[in-house]
């Protein structure tokens, strides 16, 4: 079936929107194959709105009969569209069959499931090609350019036809000494075939972290030689590794009931194991929706408001995030062991753990490149499956399936250092902002498919574009730069004491004038630091507290200027 | 000095709660102001806690390390120390509890407090603020507003201000009827003037109408009010107290005014609580505060159980009304509460921050705290109990006001020229009995005294230290600073106040903090001006020198307009600026020592590594709250196997 094979209607007139910040308008609604478009007519070359089909997560339609209404059918619907960036607008539209037709193609076409057919598959901007670079680095090129990791890592393509590990990429970082066997037997021993790999390896200390799956262990206690001999290399002689196991104590153990399990003490005898309770999927996609239905309403009391959001769990979501990744970074940088990170699958929880703790541990993955870096090695390359995680957000009433939105969590938790860290980041709050919303519905194909391999399959690289790599364009960055960065290479300890996090007002209070303000302020402190950056000179943007001689040197020159007078 | 049961304590533990691998060790003394902790370590760093600060001392019981004592300040520092000898851990509570309860007003601080100041100076200090200058600064017309003496030596009014302003128009008698009729004679007087549309904020106590009485000479005076607002036909009476409470009232012949007696009067309950709950709700929100390894649940659910926040809404919103009444109706508002001294001031003064620009600004606020609190009787010795006395009245009045104000601050970052150090700095001072600028409940009192020939006042110490005291964010341009602010009081505007009530223990110092950054730019960029003009001048001199018709190149540079910064902040560099305000510390008779008072730490890289929760130590890497229990079963045992399945 065509895409265009769903629109019914694809143009009516005379249609009224409302939207948060913006008088009503009346114009023209577009149905187009990917996109809502909306258009007053009076400037022909823009659209009052476009919105992309697939950030569409609800849609109710009301339909009324007026009396009296000037059209023949006397009547029109009302449609609100609730979007998965959780903008909510409203389309009144003049006939009640136009209305339901505009409705059920919009339901149609925001929820397609075939990558293909996707819109990254057919963006084509003018100002970028195809044929360059498609992400920002390989596994290969990380471990080139980590000098670290030479003498006892190695880089191994077992996995180079997603064989041994469908949701792995194709190169992985693994202990020098351990072949290519050992490593098949480790994955037939992982869930899903995600045996320990090197997620990072702390510059301090050459201490790793590394992360995988929970072993198939069973009820009977299965164990795996090679498994084993693949973690004892990890620590390489040292005495002491530790486990965090994203589960707790019991229900590692009732894993075992379900071929899952845990390590255990007799096997992995160098392993000190932590349990850390985590919640997963649907009840952290349930907190987003509780959450997001308690910020919708503005007439909730004090007591009711507070309530809610306690109720919500999310920012409980956030709380044990940020203490379990604090944890790793305590194990890692303070007492100078290794970790292996793993829950069950390893795909959601295990890779927001070990990138929060790489954030706060490594300076590197504070700059704007860093951390996009990171996010395509610890999300994208390793596989946590996007597309289902991501297929609605908060206003769906579709029955939940694999929804779970923890790559949010993860931007949350990151806004909770940068709002303790203001300084530490190079990337600002913009940044988060347009990543949470990319991730849900995008122009790019950086968020499509699950993993590597099904990226390969449909042919994601190369036939569609890479939002990392326009983000780094020098004129597109400048906008999601954090004004008042100053590097630093201490570890940034952000405090988990519950008092020290907030709701995050720029997502979830992002379409009301709470947030406008702020971006008043915002503008505000870019002002004073461009003026800074005018009167400092262009070299000097970062180091305010240094010498003054950069300042110094047009007056050098005048001075000669003047001599030669 | 006699309660001073034992001066000088060795070996003392400060213990920090939340990392104790941070704790430190050092001697502890008593003088008869200041307890006074200084560590064994090399820094010598010292810790000073003002007696008048101290809301109460806890003895724990005594362990095999020795015994622990908690000193609980009324700006919510908790100070945890460890004595190891049970006596002296005695010795030190006894004294503590006595010194930090004055029984009377020359035991208080402010009166041995001597900060230097030649006589000349300090009577020029009480100077700083001048209420009449206020007034005439409001533009109040002269026809329809003028001063009445009738409360020359505080005659018709104890705890009103000698000077009030009322309505030209209403008799000398219309306004002693009026203050007979009004609860403890405080009778109607103008609190603000909004120059805009000429309405005006009133303010008085309940009136005595009980059941069904009624005075012609408070009705004449309400009329009176209304008419001096003369595009208006309507004014609004709003009692900021819940109806249910102001019903209570007309039983002991109090009450509220009936619409049927008054012309044109419309009556508007706001629902603010009295003190008693606030006081109670106060002490569940810091109880939060001080809960040991608290999940996020127990944290939100505490907030939410205290109710403090709805109280904080309830207070803003009264503002909110008044502002709008004043500003978008043009209607003249009389606020009042039961002894309209605590509500009132809040409402009021709220409404007046919300309406008036100046009162956004370092200067404006002093003001308005002077005339809306100081001048027109709020209890501060009761409510703030600078005094050993009923802990009855006391009540965290002030608090809520600064508090709705930092929660405004946090909705228009760039309104207001101050930040949020100032409010916690005046907060501290409120109780701290250094200055004597709110000592006593009333001016009355004050005067009988004698504070101004006594003590010193603390607006000019501010003002001197403004630097510290400003928000970069503020330009008197930015449309966050004119007008009439029009805050959202939606319930999730509102945020616990982490910097106020976040203190529990000393050590949770703030995280990087953007303002100091931003202040730091601004002085850099302030100093490399003065340079550029330095180097300017000097240019123009050699210029001279050379030749006399030199090409003008220089003049382009310093024609970039430069943001007003106070000119008394002239540092020589920011590097100076940490200095200078770290040296201060060292003086801690003048300033007092307070861990927001202290200089912005972004010069000191170390200071990252040490403001986290998370130091508990590798020995504690069990500890962590999430799920602290799970760690100590190994599934691996069989027993544990069976048990669990």
């Amino acid at each position: 079936m065509e895409l265009s094979e769903h629109i019914k209607t694809a143009n009516v007139e005379d249609v009224t929107l409302r939207r948060p910040f913006h008088p009503a308008l009346r114009g023209t609604l577009c149905v187009t194959s990917h996109h809502l478009l909306f258009s007053d007519g009076k400037d022909e070359a823009s659209w009052q709105l476009l919105i992309l089909l697939k950030n569409i997560d609800a849609i109710e339609k009301s339909v009324e009969i007026l009396f009296g209404y000037p059209r023949a059918v006397g009547s029109s619907g009302t449609i609100t569209i609730k979007c998965k960036d959780l903008l909510v607008l409203q389309l009144e539209i003049p006939g009640m069959e136009e209305c339901l037709n505009i409705a059920s193609s919009i339901e149609a076409l925001s929820s397609l499931e075939s990558v293909t057919e996707m819109y990254p598959f057919f963006y084509r901007p003018s100002h970028l090609t195809l044929s360059g670079p498609w992400g920002l680095s390989s596994m290969e090129q990380y471990y080139k350019q980590t000098e670290r990791l030479w003498d006892r890592w190695r880089i191994s393509t077992v996995n180079s036809d997603y064989s041994v590990c469908l949701s792995y990429p194709s190169a992985v970082i693994v202990p020098r000494e351990v072949d290519d066997d050992m490593l098949i037997r480790s994955a037939r021993f992982r869930q899903g075939g995600r045996f320990p790999v090197l997620s990072y390896c702390h510059h301090r200390n050459g201490m790793v972290i590394m992360r995988s799956s929970q072993p198939l262990t069973g009820a009977n206690k299965k164990s795996c030689k090679e498994d084993e001999l693949l973690l004892r290399a990890v620590i390489d002689g040292s005495k002491l590794g530790y486990i965090i196991d994203l589960r707790s104590a019991q229900q590692a153990q009732q894993a075992r009931m379900t071929g899952g399990g845990f390590e255990s003490k007799s096997c992995y005898s160098d392993w000190k194991r932590f349990h850390r309770h985590h919640e997963r999927g649907k009840v952290v996609q349930e907190s987003l929706i509780k959450l997001v239905e308690a910020c919708s309403d503005p007439s909730h009391s004090v007591d009711r408001w507070l309530s809610k959001l306690e109720n919500s769990k999310w920012l409980s979501h956030v709380h044990s995030a940020l203490c379990t990744a604090g944890l790793v970074v305590e194990c890692v940088e303070r007492d100078g062991h290794s970790v292996l990170v793993h829950g069950s699958e390893g795909t959601d929880n295990t890779l927001l753990v070990s990138s929060l703790a790489q954030l706060i541990l490594d300076p590197a993955s504070r700059t704007v490149t860093g951390f996009l870096c990171l996010l395509e090695r610890e999300w994208i390359q390793a596989g946590h499956p996007f597309q289902q995680r991501c297929a609605h957000s908060a206003y769906s009433h579709a029955r939940l399936k694999q929804e779970c939105p923890s790559f949010l969590l993860l931007l949350d938790c990151v806004w909770q250092v940068w709002r303790q860290f203001p300084l530490a980041l190079e990337f600002s709050e913009a940044l988060l902002l347009r990543l949470a919303q990319e991730v849900y519905a995008s122009n790019y194909g950086t968020f499509l498919c699950n993993s590597e391999q099904e990226r390969c399959a449909a042919g994601v690289k190369e036939n569609t574009h890479c939002l990392f790599q326009s983000l780094l364009r020098p004129d597109i960055e400048e906008q999601y730069l954090n004004p008042l960065y100053e590097p630093t290479d201490l570890v940034i300890w952000p405090s988990v004491h519950p008092q020290s996090l907030q709701l995050w007002t720029g997502l979830f209070l992002r379409w009301t004038e709470y947030a406008q303000n702020m971006e008043e302020a915002r503008e505000e402190v870019w002002s004073i630091v461009k003026e800074h950056r005018e009167q400092a000179g262009p070299d000097r943007t970062n180091n305010m507290l240094s010498t003054h001689c950069d300042t110094l040197t047009p007056f050098e020159n005048l001075m000669d200027e003047l001599t030669i007078l | 000095m006699e309660h001073i049961r034992t001066p000088k304590v060795e070996n003392v533990h400060m213990i920090d709660r939340l990392t104790p691998r941070k704790s430190t060790v050092g001697t502890l003394y008593l003088s008869s102001t200041h307890t006074i902790f200084v560590e064994n370590s090399e820094a010598r760093k010292e810790t000073w806690v003002l007696h008048s600060l101290v809301y109460n001392v806890e003895r724990l019981p005594t362990n095999p390390s020795g015994s622990p004592l908690l000193i609980r300040c009324k700006n919510f520092h908790v100070y945890r120390l460890l004595i190891p000898q049970e006596k002296d851990c005695l010795d030190v509570l006894a004294s503590l509890t006595r010194l930090s309860r004055p029984e009377c007003y020359g035991e208080l601080f402010c009166f041995s407090f001597n900060p230097n100041l030649d006589k000349e100076l300090r009577e020029k200090a009480w100077g700083f603020i001048d209420l009449k200058a206020e007034f005439s600064r409001m533009g109040i017309p002269s026809n329809l507003w003028h001063v009445t003496a009738a409360n020359h030596e505080y005659r018709l009014c104890e705890t009103y201000p000698s000077e009030l302003f009322v309505p030209k128009s209403a008799f000398p008698a219309v306004i002693v009827g009026s203050a007979k009729f009004r609860s403890r004679g405080r009778l109607p007087v103008l609190s603000y003037f909004h120059r805009d549309t000429s309405a005006s904020i009133c303010r008085s106590s309940q009136p005595l109408s009980g059941f069904s009485a009624r005075s012609t000479d408070d009705e004449q005076m309400l009329h009176a009010i209304m008419k001096s607002n003369p595009v208006s036909e309507l004014m609004y009476v709003v009692d900021t107290r819940p109806k249910l409470n102001a019903m209570a009232n007309r039983a002991t012949g109090k009450g509220y005014e009936n619409e049927d007696h008054y012309t044109n009067i419309k009556l508007q309950f706001v629902g603010i609580e009295n003190i008693h709950v606030m006081r109670s709700s106060q002490q569940k929100l810091v109880d939060v505060g001080e809960l040991p390894a608290p999940s996020m649940s127990d944290f939100l659910w505490g907030l939410e159980n205290s109710g403090w926040l709805k109280h904080i809404k309830a207070v803003l919103d009264a503002g909110v009304f008044i502002a709008k009444a004043v500003a978008e109706d043009g209607v003249s508002v009389l606020v009042h509460c039961s002894d309209g001294w605590d509500r009132t001031a809040q409402a009021c003064s709220l409404a007046s921050v919300l309406l008036d620009p100046y009162y956004r600004t370092i200067k404006g606020l002093m003001v308005l705290i002077e005339k809306d609190w100081v001048s027109f009787g709020h209890k501060f010795s009761h409510r703030y109990a600078h005094l050993d006395g009923d802990p009855k009245e006391v009540s965290p009045v002030m608090d809520q006001f600064l508090e709705c104000v930092w929660q405004l601050m946090q909705q228009f970052p760039c309104a207001f020229e101050f930040n949020e150090r100032f409010l916690i700095q005046l907060h501290t001072h409120i109780y701290s009995c250094q200055y004597g600028n709110f000592i006593g409940n009333c001016q009355k009192e004050r005067r009988d005294l004698r504070l101004q020939e006594r003590t010193h006042s603390l607006w000019p110490h501010l003002w001197e230290n403004r630097a510290e005291y400003t928000n970069p964010l503020y330009r008197t341009d930015h449309s966050q600073t004119q007008g009439v602010l029009k805050p959202l009081t939606t319930a999730y505007c509102f945020k616990f106040w982490k910097g106020m009530y976040g203190h529990a223990d000393k050590s949770v110092a703030s995280h990087q903090s953007p303002a100091d950054c931003l202040n730091a730019v601004r002085e850099e960029s302030q100093q490399l001006e003065e340079e550029l003009i330095a180097h300017q001048e000097r240019l123009a001199q050699l210029k001279e020198k050379k030749t006399s018709g030199g090409r003008k190149k220089t003049n382009k540079l310093s024609e970039r307009v430069r943001r007003p910064i106070p000119i008394e902040s002239k540092l020589s560099s920011p590097l100076d600026y940490f200095t200078a305000t770290r040296s201060e510390k060292h003086s801690p008779s003048f300033t007092l020592p307070l861990e927001l008072a202290a200089p912005p730490k972004n010069g000191d890289p170390d200071d990252l590594s040490t403001c986290s929760d998370f130091e508990s130590g590798v020995a504690d890497l069990s500890s962590h709250s999430s799920s602290a229990g799970d760690d100590t079963k190994d599934p691996d045992s069989d027993e544990a196997v069976k048990s669990n399945t």
